[in-house]
């Protein structure tokens, strides 16, 4: 997680350095306070409060905030240092926004007509915070919304925002489940014969040719017919690989993928199970075991002969 | 016109169904598009179940369950509020006030009354909003003594 907002809270250091520091300076309504925007806005709210129509209407004065909004074509008068620090949090991984508080005072009605300026300033960042939606800083800014030839002040706004790095969804996670066997007419009865706990090698009828795994026909031979063997379950490890990467779901590397050959003299690719990944080892005796991974799938695996330490 | 004001005295309440219609009309009329407020993809893709109320629309419906009660000579003078559970679509959440304190100004013509009111609005998953409205309204001159 180095660089995220749990790395260190030199990140947060640096964020307490904009405290003060303007966040907008010199900010203009993009439209002047008007009727068609009172009216969404009531309509919006349920709000038919008489004096928001007529000749007289004043705004909502809950709509202060909304005279400032950059919308679709962004904001005016946004200043690098807000801009600079929010891009600090995005690099953190900060990148979602909520906002928690909303703190207005009302100083003078604003009216259609007035056009309005706003000056905002970074009151205050807070120390790096874990919520239920992530980890991530609480940022405060402080509006000032003039308005009118005079520029003078219709209200304050102070405003709190979390950037947040996302907490990872706490949707109850799936086991993976291992592959599924491919199960065909040519290696049916090999399955059949691990449901029964039973390791089946095949046997060409006409040669007596063992093999392994599953075929049509006898690769000494050519011949079609087989039968099968029980496999007494013994064998060693002939060869092995460790697998470290990549990482498949419901496995858990590093782990041994070993070649084992039976008493029979096939071989077969299985795992070798109770066994560290570093101890296993060609010519390890292992035998048969089946195992269980989930409700449908056994597999056939081996276990070191002796302990080995 | 006007009425009195008593501190301890509640406000009935309001309940609000939180429509997907009240959600986005609400972010459009205070301009804000980001887009956990109209698109519920994109909302998921951010961690939300769904799209979520914005502040600002809080902030009005506060402000109209304030005016509302008090009269068309109710004056907001402040509204803080804090958020907590969001307003997701098909919840309804119920706005409730009660006011805490009053103080009162009287001259030879007019009497005011300014109170504080604490209120909350709860959803079907918790508290969305807390806050404190400060709101003036005309009184009966006198009439509160």
């Amino acid at each position: 997680m180095s660089g995220g907002p749990e790395a260190s809270d030199e990140l947060g250091m640096r964020l307490k350095t904009y405290e003060g520091r303007a966040a907008a300076v010199a900010g203009q309504g993009k439209d002047p306070v008007n009727l068609p925007m009172i009216r969404h806005w009531c309509e919006a709210m349920g709000d038919t409060n008489p004096a928001y129509e007529g000749p007289d209407a004043m705004a909502p004065p809950t709509m202060l905030q909304a005279w400032t909004m950059g919308g679709l074509s962004g904001h005016s008068g946004r200043s690098a240092a807000f801009d600079e620090l929010l891009g600090l949090l995005d690099e953190a991984g900060c990148t979602s926004v909520v906002a928690t508080d909303c703190e207005q005072e009302y100083v003078r009605a604003l009216r259609p007509g007035d056009e309005v300026t706003f000056d905002t300033v970074i009151e205050s960042v807070s120390e790096r915070k874990t919520t239920k939606l992530g980890t991530g800083y609480f940022v405060t800014t402080r509006t000032d919304v003039r308005a009118g030839p005079d520029r003078a002040l219709a209200g304050t706004h102070r405003f709190r925002i979390l950037k947040y790095a996302p907490a990872a969804r706490s949707r109850p996670q799936e086991q993976p489940r291992r592959p599924r066997p491919v199960v065909n007419r040519d290696n049916a009865g090999f399955w059949e014969g691990v449901e029964q706990h039973r390791l089946l090698i095949q046997r060409c009828t006409s040669c007596t040719t063992l093999r392994f795994p599953w075929l049509p026909g006898c690769n000494a031979c050519g011949a079609l017919d087989w039968d099968t063997l029980e496999a007494s379950g013994e064998g060693t490890v002939y060869s092995y690989v460790v697998m470290h990467h990549p990482p498949f779901p419901a496995f858990d590397p590093p782990y041994a993928v070993a070649l084992v050959e039976l008493a029979e003299g096939v071989r077969m690719i299985s795992n070798v199970i109770g066994t560290p990944y570093d101890k296993v080892h060609i010519g390890l005796p292992v035998h048969l075991e089946f195992q269980r991974y989930d409700d449908e799938l056994v597999l056939p695996v081996f276990r070191a002969r002796e302990e080995v330490a | 016109m006007s009425r009195q004001v008593r501190a301890g005295e509640q406000l009935p309440p309001l309940e609000i169904p939180i429509t997907r219609t009240l959600i986005v009309a609400g972010a459009i009329a205070s301009r804000d598009y980001q887009d956990v407020h109209h698109d519920a993809e994109l909302a998921r893709q951010k961690g939300s179940p769904d799209i979520f109320m914005n502040i600002l629309t809080t902030n009005g419906l506060v402000g109209r369950y304030i005016t509302d009660h008090f009269g068309p000579t109710a004056v907001l003078r402040k509204v803080a509020i804090r958020l907590g559970a969001p307003n997701y679509p098909g919840d309804t959440m119920v706005l409730t006030g009660t006011v805490e304190e009053v103080t009162e100004e009287t001259d030879a013509v007019t009497a005011t009354a300014t109170a504080t009111v604490k209120v909350v609005g709860a959803n079907g998953i918790g508290r969305h909003v807390t806050g404190t409205v400060t709101v003036t309204v005309s009184v009966p001159s006198g009439g509160a003594r």
